[in-house]
């Protein structure tokens, strides 16, 4: 009986097995079913890092040098998020934000909320009479 | 980078014209030689403010103007509430009638209450005596405007998306003069300095107190000037001559 029972369970556990992933892996080969973020690169050329170093740490990196420019009045370029600003900006829109713009349809795909425009300004600019021009 | 040349350039101009309009040896803008981007600031440099208040004018809003452009304050449309980093303000001596006129800021004090009472750390100063918030780290509270005795710290109210790219503010925080610390980083002078001397009245004098050859130097060793509530021994960066 206990054998009987035992049988079962593994029939129950190791037949879905292998259809499950059948099943999942031709969910991710079929185009369109996962929603990718659209990386819009506009100015080509070489980042201040490599590409996989920004992906996984960028937010370190400007942490950083944010740290460094405020406390330390250290404004080194490369790491300063002006600089992000003004290479990634969208030239349709003029931003880094927005729909499709390059910080946010990245952190829309990862769910991570984004606060730095609560005070940064998005748009590259140029003090003009006015205040600022985008 | 050709637009920050030129900018660079024109302060010196600037400076250079001013320099014609005082006595010898006095320059109203020290030339400041701009530290390398890469290395931090030391405590060999005390960032000053010296302001003249016989020349300062009654009236005259230049320096607030200045301030609000480049820091993106705007207008002043509800003063209860909008951020002010300058406050000009009128004195009269009853007894006699003298009156002076003078803009009130963010003293920069060496002592600063501010930094004192900040839960958080938000509230620093920066090695050359410059008094800041970090933005990141405030969370609101604001003790430091009570603490303030200049009421030189404001609140930011509502949301805003009209910043300066060079100075980050929003909503939540507590701000206040940063004598432009993005262009003193940069050899510059803050926008109020430069916008007085613009309109030829030449009240305020930027410099670097520790340097005994600075035109700032060189002026308070020689006149008398007042640090305001001098009592509260918290050594001001700004200084007061004429009141």
């Amino acid at each position: 009986m206990r054998a009987i029972a035992i049988a079962v369970l593994w029939g129950l556990t190791l037949v879905p097995a292998p259809a499950f992933m059948a099943f999942a892996a031709a969910q991710a080969a079929e185009p369109g079913r996962t929603p990718l973020p659209a990386i819009a690169i506009e100015k080509p050329g070489q980042c201040v890092e490599p590409k996989d170093v920004m992906r996984r740490d960028h937010m370190k990196l400007l942490k950083h040098q944010r740290d460094k420019t405020l406390h330390q009045g250290i404004r080194t370029k490369p790491h300063s998020l002006n600089e992000c600003i003004s290479c990634h900006a969208s030239q349709k829109t003029g931003s880094v934000t927005g729909a499709g713009g390059f910080c946010q349809s990245c952190h829309d795909y990862a769910a991570v909320k984004l606060d730095c425009w609560d005070c940064h300004q998005p748009k590259p600019g140029q003090k003009t009479a006015a205040g600022v021009k985008p | 980078m050709s637009g920050d040349m030129n900018r660079r350039g024109f302060i010196a101009a600037g400076a250079a014209l001013a320099g014609l309009t005082l006595a010898p040896g006095i320059r109203l803008i020290e030339i400041a030689s701009a530290k390398p981007d890469n290395e931090p600031v030391t405590s060999k440099v005390r960032w000053g403010l010296l302001i003249d208040t016989t020349r300062c004018q009654s009236g005259c809003t230049e320096c607030v103007a200045a301030c609000g452009k480049e820091n993106g304050l705007g207008e002043v449309k509800k003063p209860r509430t909008d951020a002010q980093w300058i406050r000009k303000i009128d004195l009269k001596e009853l007894k006699t009638g003298r009156a002076v006129s003078l803009p009130m800021m963010c003293q920069h004090c060496a002592n600063p209450p501010c930094v004192d009472v900040c839960p958080t750390g938000a509230s620093f100063k920066r090695a050359d005596g410059i008094v800041l918030v970090d933005r990141h780290i405030c969370i609101g509270c604001r003790y430091c405007m009570m603490a303030c005795p200049y009421k030189a710290r404001s609140f930011v109210h509502e949301p805003h998306s009209d910043q300066n790219p060079e100075v980050p503010r929003g909503q939540g925080c507590v701000e206040g003069c940063t004598l432009c610390v993005h262009r003193v980083d940069r050899g510059g002078a803050p926008a109020c300095v430069e916008a007085c001397a613009a309109a030829g009245h030449n009240a305020m004098l930027f410099g670097d107190l520790n340097d005994p050859e600075s035109a700032i130097a060189k002026r308070i060793r020689e006149v008398k000037t007042t640090q305001v509530r001098a009592d509260l021994k918290l050594d001001l960066g700004v200084r007061y001559e004429g009141i």
